[in-house]
């Protein structure tokens, strides 16, 4: 099945999550599209990667899902349809900040890159989680610590570890710990942007097996953004290839990696190094592009 | 690359014999105890002239600390750096500013490592102007010589860092280290910070680099990809020890050491990676 938002199959559900036609510019100038007519969908139990440069709008893009845009930016136009088991198809674009807010962490969660800034300092890692197990399943006392105890452990890392503070961990499990945040509460969707980017290559593995894992055991959809071709090939089902602001290619990975047909695609593959070293690197010549995609 | 290094017949232009550099880590209760985290722990390396050694390994295994302490930018506990029949550790100060100029370093974040108050003119020409090669007019020459050459343009002289791009900074830095025409260059994960198109810009560039100057690198890096493309011989480092090292094609081929099997299994998008294996599981 491709993942183009006018061609799913005609007998199946619609999609966990269906972008149409998104358009993101600043309010200040309306006209300048940052994200151009962005178009895909994702299925539960699958993970689409998001690929492209910094400053093509991947990051945009994940954060116009929950309406996390800045305060200087616009959606233009298009809608997020959120298939919800209980309250059936909602255009995410239309809801208001509260019923969002139910939403955000409860239905669709999200890991940021960052692990090292994305957790509060002077609070336990222990509270971080329970926090939204409060706040949308009211969960308290001993059996919000037995929850956080086991999503701990569902992570790899020691429930003990629920009373230590941030700084007291390494870099992979604190993102370990944003994992066992974001899943908390069971999301049908998980939005994860360039979560592997700051840890090291043994780590990175780590974490996108776990990941894999939990897409897997949990049924979620996965949104996942990356720069990485490596990390694409290991865990994605689909595969988006933006630039500047627009997708160039949509397939399954094994099209989008086997057989790109994008000249920006092929380009950007031409420039990831290979561990036999035996591929001859070539940079993104951008004139060149620019020719080949109006012709 | 230079034929020389290949074949492994080359001279030795930078050798280390057992280095060490102990830290001392404040541990315990509010920090009132300390334990000692030894960065460096006998580590010896031998740099070959016009070749690429790269130095791998996770974050905290000594890499960094290696390439400050082999350009003396941090003292060393014990052990020697060779360079040029002289030993590095033991100049006084004045002399080893003299030996700097032959040792360039190229840093990993272009953004912190620019003074952002100096022109891109100011920072390239301050080595020249620092070890008083030349005059104003032929410093000046050879800092326009040397952007050009890294792909910049004259007028970027009198711009400041922030009006560039990342790639753009990567290539100030490597003009900054280069225009003293040095014989050895660190590269501390000169393109870690960059996106995937950017890295093979910086690379190739380096590459020609290497050639054109005859420079010797020391390639600090966690990205085996972009090591395998790059360097002649590897320095596999695991909490400050060197656990494996030798030719590039060897040891990825034939891996000894169990870290350095761990680490070459954990590359992305191998196809014994991590994904298809869960899916399929």
């Amino acid at each position: 099945m491709t993942i183009n938002s006018q061609t799913n199959k005609p007998d199946s559900a619609p999609p966990l999550l269906q972008l149409s036609h998104v358009s993101i510019s600043p309010k200040k100038t309306p006209t300048r599209l940052l994200v151009n007519n962005v178009s895909f969908s994702i299925d539960a139990g699958k993970t689409t990667c998001v690929v492209g440069e910094s400053g093509s709008g991947k990051s945009l893009t994940a954060l116009s899902i929950m309406g996390l845009l800045s305060k200087q930016l616009q959606l233009n136009t298009g809608k997020v349809l959120f298939n919800d088991t209980n309250d059936g198809v909602q255009d995410l674009t239309m809801l208001n900040e509260v019923s969002l807010q139910k939403i955000r962490g409860a239905k669709i969660a999200m890991i940021f890159q960052e692990p090292m800034t994305s957790l509060n300092p002077v609070l336990t890692v222990g509270y971080q989680i329970g926090e939204s197990l409060t706040t949308h399943l009211g969960l308290k006392g001993e059996r919000l610590k037995t929850k956080i105890a086991s999503l701990l452990e569902m992570v790899g890392i020691p429930p003990s570890r629920a009373n230590s503070y941030p700084d007291e961990l390494s870099g992979g499990q604190r993102q370990r710990v944003m994992i066992a945040m974001s899943i908390a509460c069971e999301p049908r969707l998980l939005i994860a942007d360039e979560p592997t980017t700051a840890l090291d290559v043994t780590v990175q593995a780590q974490i996108l097996k776990l990941l894999d894992d939990l897409k897997t055991r949990m049924n979620m959809g996965m949104l996942f953004i990356t720069h990485d071709f490596g990390v694409v090939a290991d865990i994605a089902d689909h595969v988006v290839v933006m630039f500047r602001g627009e997708i160039v290619e949509s397939g399954t990975k094994e099209q989008v990696l086997g057989n790109p047909q994008h000249p920006y695609t092929k380009a950007l593959l031409a420039c990831v190094p290979d561990a036999e070293g035996k591929k001859a690197l070539k940079p993104i010549d951008y004139a060149w592009l620019k020719q080949e995609s109006v012709a | 690359m230079v034929e020389a290094g290949v074949s492994g017949v080359s001279d030795i232009i930078l050798q280390a014999n057992g280095l060490v550099k102990t830290y001392t880590q404040r541990s315990g209760k509010f920090g009132f105890g300390t334990t000692l985290v030894k960065a460096l722990d006998n580590v010896s390396i031998t740099l070959h002239a016009g070749t690429t050694l790269a130095v791998v390994g996770e974050s905290g295994s000594g890499k960094s600390t290696l390439a400050r302490c082999l350009l003396q930018l941090q003292p060393l506990d014990s052990g020697e750096v060779i360079f040029a029949g002289q030993d590095l550790s033991k100049l006084p100060a004045s002399a080893l500013r003299d030996v700097r100029k032959n040792l360039q370093m190229v840093f990993q974040d272009p953004f912190a490592s620019l003074n952002p108050r100096m022109r891109v003119g100011e920072i390239v020409g301050e080595g020249l102007l620092i070890h008083g090669l030349g005059s104003a007019t032929e410093r000046q020459k050879k800092v326009i010589a040397m952007l050009k050459r890294v792909g910049l343009t004259e007028a970027d002289m009198q711009k400041y860092p922030h009006e560039f791009s990342g790639g753009q900074r990567q290539r100030i830095g490597i003009a900054r280290a280069l225009v003293l025409e040095p014989k050895v260059v660190v590269c501390d994960e000169p393109v870690s910070a960059l996106d995937v198109s950017i890295q093979a810009q910086i690379l190739l560039l380096l590459k020609a680099l290497q050639q054109e100057m005859a420079l010797s690198y020391i390639f600090i890096s966690h990205d085996l990809r972009v090591v395998r493309h790059i360097a002649d011989d590897i320095v596999v480092m695991y909490q400050g020890k060197v656990v494996e090292q030798g030719k590039v094609a060897d040891i990825y081929e034939q891996p000894q050491h169990e870290y350095t099997q761990n680490l070459l299994a954990a590359i992305p998008g191998k196809k014994d990676g991590v994904g298809k294996k869960v899916v399929n599981a």
